[in-house]
């Protein structure tokens, strides 16, 4: 919303400064945006007058101007514009004006041989308008050599406001200037407008026609003025328009744009002779369509309301008029329209057929419905004012609603909500201004919204009023008080866990990713994902069309992006939600890692103390491990499956389970498929870890970690090579060893495994290091022995296999 | 006697030290501890003769054997240790090697916490000390939670300022929506919870727009106070505290504006005092500026009766604020797509160390 200062002193009186208006309209949360002057960057320009103007010598297209500047000698100008002619007045650049509409600075330049010093502007190269067809042309009398944007009214502040939509009464001027004054910026100047009497009754009549179907249009006022002028407007009028940003275009337009810039009441005028039969307000049809006065064509249905007559189409109500009707500066007769429309109607149709207009954005928002009639009567006022003319009296079909709402209001609130003491009289005063209602007396009173304040529902409305004028600083500063224990948790077990999960990640070389939250529909059929519930209906790109299922997709393609930009040996990891269904409980929390290329944990590609080749599945298995690690997971109780998804090397994968059937996660290399489908170059492996899917720690009483239960014995260790076959996983081989005399064996670790000469092709040798740590008295050399040949028996047995001589 | 047993233990002195003297290594040393002071070594020899001497003979011999047999006995030590020395001198002048080699970085020092990660840490943090909780929600949500309970009516243009993001209509028509902000976390809180509520809602949002300063996905933080006695004056002071301590400024100006959002009445927007004067780099708590700097207000009655709670008897405050824009603010990321772009470059740069953990005790960040 744009107003400039001289029309907000139209309706406000006062003394304050631009800076206290500006200030106060901020602090009524009437946010200013911007304040502007253009006479800023038109200083230079100054009203010249073409005294001649000849053919170029050596171009068709040009002319070469003689301009009087109002001092010193005429100078030449070299001039392409269609209008320009001996006895133009316009604006012109001299050199060295820096021109704001082509963002130049202007100097003495030669155009096919002949020298121009300077040039004529249009109104787009001064930022007037988009109008670029000719030249400015002024009017005769404009005085020559007077600063253009001075003379034009440009010079002037033009304050713009960004409003909420809760505030339709601030869509004009007025209203604007009924809460400044109420914030104590100045005295409202009351509007009141006369009710005009007609001469005759209006030839048109207008009725409502919604049949069975719920009405769209609530009440419509008509009037018809005849025998008018019509032509351009008043400078005033002119001024006030192209301040905003508008264009004007002939009387009656104007000064239904005034209005709705003025008063924030949209009207439209009629051409009276272009009307054919009287008016109906109806549902549009199928078929029927639309030729706007934006130039657009729409295709109507009965979601639209429309002002039909015998010809047809001529309006669409509160949003846009029809070109057919419209006016122009030939109208004679004009017919007068104030109505009142459904908002939520007024916006649907607009976001339907994506039409905005400056009645649509006031109309969806509430027009006040008491100023229907006082409208059209100002409209009136205007159009025999500056067109002459004799009214008819007004018809008006349907009724405007009451819309008075009484509310119950404790003073007490005020204090309840915001913290703030205020007298009652204060707060009388305050509403008073704001043209509410107060009737009552003692500690509850009754109060009545105004008519154009749709957005007060109940007491907390009036409170905000009172605290909005008074002023958001009269409310002091209150320390919350404290609640509950010092040290209290406030983060669940699964918020601690996704924290402790990116930490420890983050220790082991991974650089924390944020991905999108949806994928390619492929990217998600290919991680098992691509439904329909949780397919998007509007997505940005179709790259971003569906829900992910897991954090995989977007990952491995963050790595190829890095490695397409050189640097390939990336680890990456993401902790975040995945989807399963659309439900608040299909929605998991996952944390995933890949690594690619090099990157292993102790760093990546060549380094002299040892240089790292390709990431591997078990780079993938010890980051998984060491993640549930992190979060508490048993990792020494889990069972290593082989059943990872499909997206996974079928040999280089694995599941790591709690439990028969409880994947806490999965790790591998990237199935070459995999890799091929999302357009990807490894060595690319992952891992994915369901935190949701680890249960929840056992409350345990109390916090000690008990007595710590240490040997004083020394303890003595073991090697052992075993050839086993060589699908025999090692799992079983150390289950059994570690399985051989619990109470002595107190690790068993796996050093080395060797294929190739000594062992038979079919085999491998598996040497394991056993440590034995006695507890009550040093083990002799039979119990060492005894020992040996227990752990020899069980891994022979659990393997098939033989120690290796 | 002593006229011919004195030169003859003084010769043997000198020839045992310069046998000592020349020693070349420890065995030779050896050789000669023996040939000395071993069993049968020559001073050992002559100590035997002792026994044999009258007591005058004795006490002159006595003390002259004796120390002999101690000045030997050291300078065989000092040698020994001497040739010790030597002998390890020597094998480190072997051992030594290029200690400019460069070694590889710790991973705990190359691996990096996402920037909104980071940040929802800290707020957390300030969040936790005055006494809110962490709370969540789901991203997909109902029409209804994400509008119709926090007051926004059909079809209102309060709509349109949330570009939404729909899923697919299921059998019945409906649709669910990529929640456009965190606030349907406080209907599903206070469905759930009693009052006293305090809580802050962190969480990813959705909204249709993508340009140089917006993208469809962004992070929110909710703050939800509800009780029977908190007003705007404990939501001043909740926001000027929380303010101060996440941009780390002892003071800060803060400007309470009246504004609307559908769920909040009082609405009010805060801006906080700032200097821009320096391109590409903002400073709180100083400067002549205003930075708009988020939304709150007093939960609106509809919403209270939505989360089944009385407005006569309860009430309360919330906001929101952009969790990447405060990173932006306090950490000087100038782009807010990059912070979805996963650059390795870009995650070195503004990540942050996994060991820096913000807690109030040791400062948000270092």
């Amino acid at each position: 919303m744009k107003f400039t200062l001289s029309w907000l002193k139209e309706h406000l009186d006062t003394d304050a400064s631009l800076e206290e208006i500006v200030e106060r309209l901020t602090m009524i949360g009437l946010e200013v945006e911007e304040v502007t002057n253009r006479a800023d960057r038109l200083k230079p320009f100054k009203i010249a007058k073409v005294l001649e103007a000849e053919q170029h010598p050596n171009a068709d297209r040009l002319r070469v101007l003689k301009v009087d500047t109002g001092q010193g000698e005429p100078v030449q100008i070299v001039c392409g514009a269609p209008n320009a002619r001996a006895g133009l007045v316009g604006v012109l650049g001299k050199p060295g004006d820096h021109i704001p509409g082509l963002d130049i600075t202007l100097s003495v330049g030669k155009i096919r041989d002949v020298e121009s010093f300077g040039m004529m502007c249009s109104e787009r190269e001064l930022e007037l308008s988009d109008e670029h067809d000719g030249i400015i042309d002024l009017p005769e009398d404009a005085p020559v050599g007077v600063n253009f944007a001075k003379w034009a009214g440009l010079d002037e502040p033009v304050i713009e406001i960004g409003l909420t939509p809760n505030r339709p009464d601030c869509t004009g001027v007025y209203g604007i200037a009924r809460d400044l004054a109420a914030a104590g910026l100045g005295k409202l100047k009351e509007r009141s407008h006369e009710q005009i009497r007609g001469n005759y009754p209006c030839p048109v009549s207008v009725s409502l026609d919604f049949g069975d179907t719920r009405p769209m249009c609530k009440a419509f006022g008509l009037r018809m003025v005849k025998g008018i002028k019509n032509g351009p407007s008043p400078k005033w009028l002119q001024d006030r328009l192209t301040a905003i940003g508008l264009r004007p275009i002939n009387i009656l337009v104007d000064i239904t744009n005034y209005l709705t810039f003025d008063q924030g009441r949209p009207l439209h005028v009629f051409d009276a002779d272009k009307v054919h039969g009287n008016l109906v307000v109806r549902r549009g049809r199928a078929g029927e369509g639309i030729d706007g006065l934006n130039g657009k064509s729409y295709e109507l249905d009965d979601t639209v309301c429309v002002i039909a007559d015998d010809n047809g189409i001529e309006s669409l109500g509160g949003i846009l008029g029809g070109e057919p009707s419209g006016c122009t500066e030939d109208t004679v007769n004009v017919l007068i329209e104030s109505a009142l429309w459904e908002e939520d109607d007024i916006a649907a149709t607009g976001r339907k057929l994506g039409v905005n207009t400056d009645a649509r954005y006031r109309f969806e928002r509430g027009v006040d419905p008491d100023y229907m009639m006082p409208g059209l009567e100002y409209a009136t006022r205007l159009v025999l004012d500056l067109c002459g003319g004799e009214p008819s009296e007004t018809t008006q079909a349907g009724r405007v609603p009451d819309s008075s709402n009484i509310i119950d209001f404790p003073y007490s609130e005020i204090r309840r909500l915001s913290g703030v003491e205020v007298s009652q009289a204060e707060a009388n005063l305050t509403l008073k201004s704001l043209g509410f209602w107060i009737s009552g007396s003692g500690d509850t009173v009754k109060v009545a919204a105004p008519s154009w304040r749709p957005d007060i529902e109940g007491k907390a409305d009036l409170v905000e009023e009172v605290v909005r004028i008074l002023g958001l600083d009269r409310v002091p500063l209150t320390p919350l008080p404290r609640t509950g224990t010092v040290g209290q948790k406030v983060l669940t077990t699964g918020q601690i866990r996704r924290n402790r999960t990116r930490r420890a990640l983050a220790t082991r070389g991974f650089n924390e990713a944020v991905t999108w939250s949806f994928i390619s529909k492929p990217q998600a059929e290919l991680f098992g994902g691509g439904s329909a519930a949780l397919e998007l209906a509007n997505p940005i790109s179709p790259e971003m069309s569906d829900m992910r299922p897991s954090l995989l997709p977007g990952l491995l393609s963050a790595a190829q992006r890095n490695a397409d930009r050189g640097f390939g040996d990336v680890a990456l990891f993401e902790v975040g939600q995945v989807f399963q269904d659309d439900t608040p409980e299909g929605q998991k929390m996952v944390a995933a890692g890949v690594r690619r290329g090099t990157a292993k944990l102790q760093g990546a590609s060549r380094h002299w103390s040892g240089s790292s080749t390709g990431v591997d599945v078990y780079d993938a298995k010890a980051d998984a491990e060491a993640a549930l690690a992190a979060i508490g997971a048993p990792v020494e109780k889990l069972q290593v499956h082989t059943d990872a998804p499909g997206t996974f090397h079928p040999g280089r994968s694995g599941c790591l389970k709690l439990g028969p059937k409880n994947a806490l996660a999965v790790f591998g290399e990237i199935h070459p498929k995999t890799l091929a489908d999302l357009d990807l170059e490894g060595p690319l492996v992952a891992f994915e870890i369901y935190l949701d899917a680890l249960p929840q720690p056992k409350t345990k009483g109390g916090r000690s970690k008990g007595a710590l239960n240490a040997s004083h014995l020394m303890p003595v260790r073991r090697d052992f090579a075993f050839l086993v076959g060589k699908d025999v996983k090692a799992e079983v081989l150390l289950k059994a060893a570690r399985g051989a005399e619990k109470t002595l064996i107190a690790d068993v670790t796996l050093f080395d495994i060797y294929v190739g000469q000594g062992v038979p092709d079919d085999q491998k040798s598996v040497a394991i290091d056993v440590l034995l740590q006695p507890r009550q008295k040093t083990l002799t050399d039979e119990e060492i022995e005894a020992v040996a040949k227990k752990i020899i028996a069980n891994v022979e047995k659990a393997t098939g296999g033989t120690l290796r001589g | 006697m002593n006229e011919t047993a004195r030169p003859e233990i003084d010769q043997l002195e000198r020839t045992l030290m310069a046998d000592i003297a020349s020693a070349a290594d420890e065995d030779a040393i050896e050789q000669v501890r023996v040939a000395a002071i071993g069993k049968k070594g020559a001073v050992s020899e002559r100590m035997k003769t002792l026994g044999k001497m009258s007591a005058e003979e004795r006490q002159v011999m006595g003390p002259a054997l004796n120390g002999l047999k101690v000045r030997v006995t050291d300078a065989i030590a000092a040698r020994k240790a001497e040739l010790r020395d030597a002998a390890i001198e020597a094998r480190l002048a072997t051992e030594t090697v290029d200690i400019t080699l460069p070694v590889r970085p710790s991973p705990a020092e190359t691996g990096r916490i996402h920037p909104i990660s980071q940040v929802i840490d800290e707020i957390t943090a300030i969040c936790a000390d005055m006494g809110f909780a962490v709370a969540e929600g789901p991203d997909i949500e109902t029409d209804y939670y994400n509008f119709t309970a926090l007051n926004f009516p059909e079809d209102h243009p309060a709509r349109e300022m949330h570009d939404t993001f729909f899923m697919a209509p299921d059998a019945n028509g409906e649709r669910k929506v990529l929640r456009t902000h965190t606030s349907p976390v406080q209907i599903r809180t206070m469905e759930a919870q009693e009052p006293p509520i305090r809580i802050v809602i962190p969480g990813k949002t959705y909204r249709h727009d993508s340009d140089a300063t917006h993208t469809p996905m962004f992070h929110q933080l909710e703050g939800l106070v509800v009780d029977k006695v908190t007003t705007v004056a404990h939501l001043k002071w909740t926001i000027e505290e929380f303010c101060k301590a996440f941009f780390e400024v002892p003071d800060v100006a803060m400007r309470f504006r009246p504004s609307y959002f559908p769920f909040t009445e009082p609405s009010l927007e805060v801006d906080i005092q700032c200097d821009r004067s320096k391109p590409g780099e903002v400073r709180f708590g100083e400067g002549n500026d205003w930075m708009e700097i988020l939304g709150c207000g007093m939960v609106h009655p509809n919403v209270l009766r939505a989360g089944g709670l009385d407005p006569d008897v309860y009430q309360g405050f919330a906001w929101g604020i952009g969790i990447d824009r405060l990173a932006m603010l306090k950490y000087g990321m100038p782009d807010l797509r990059a912070f979805f772009d996963a650059d390795v470059r870009w995650l070195k740069h503004y990540g942050f160390r996994p060991l820096d953990m913000p807690t109030l005790f040791g400062g948000l960040s270092q």
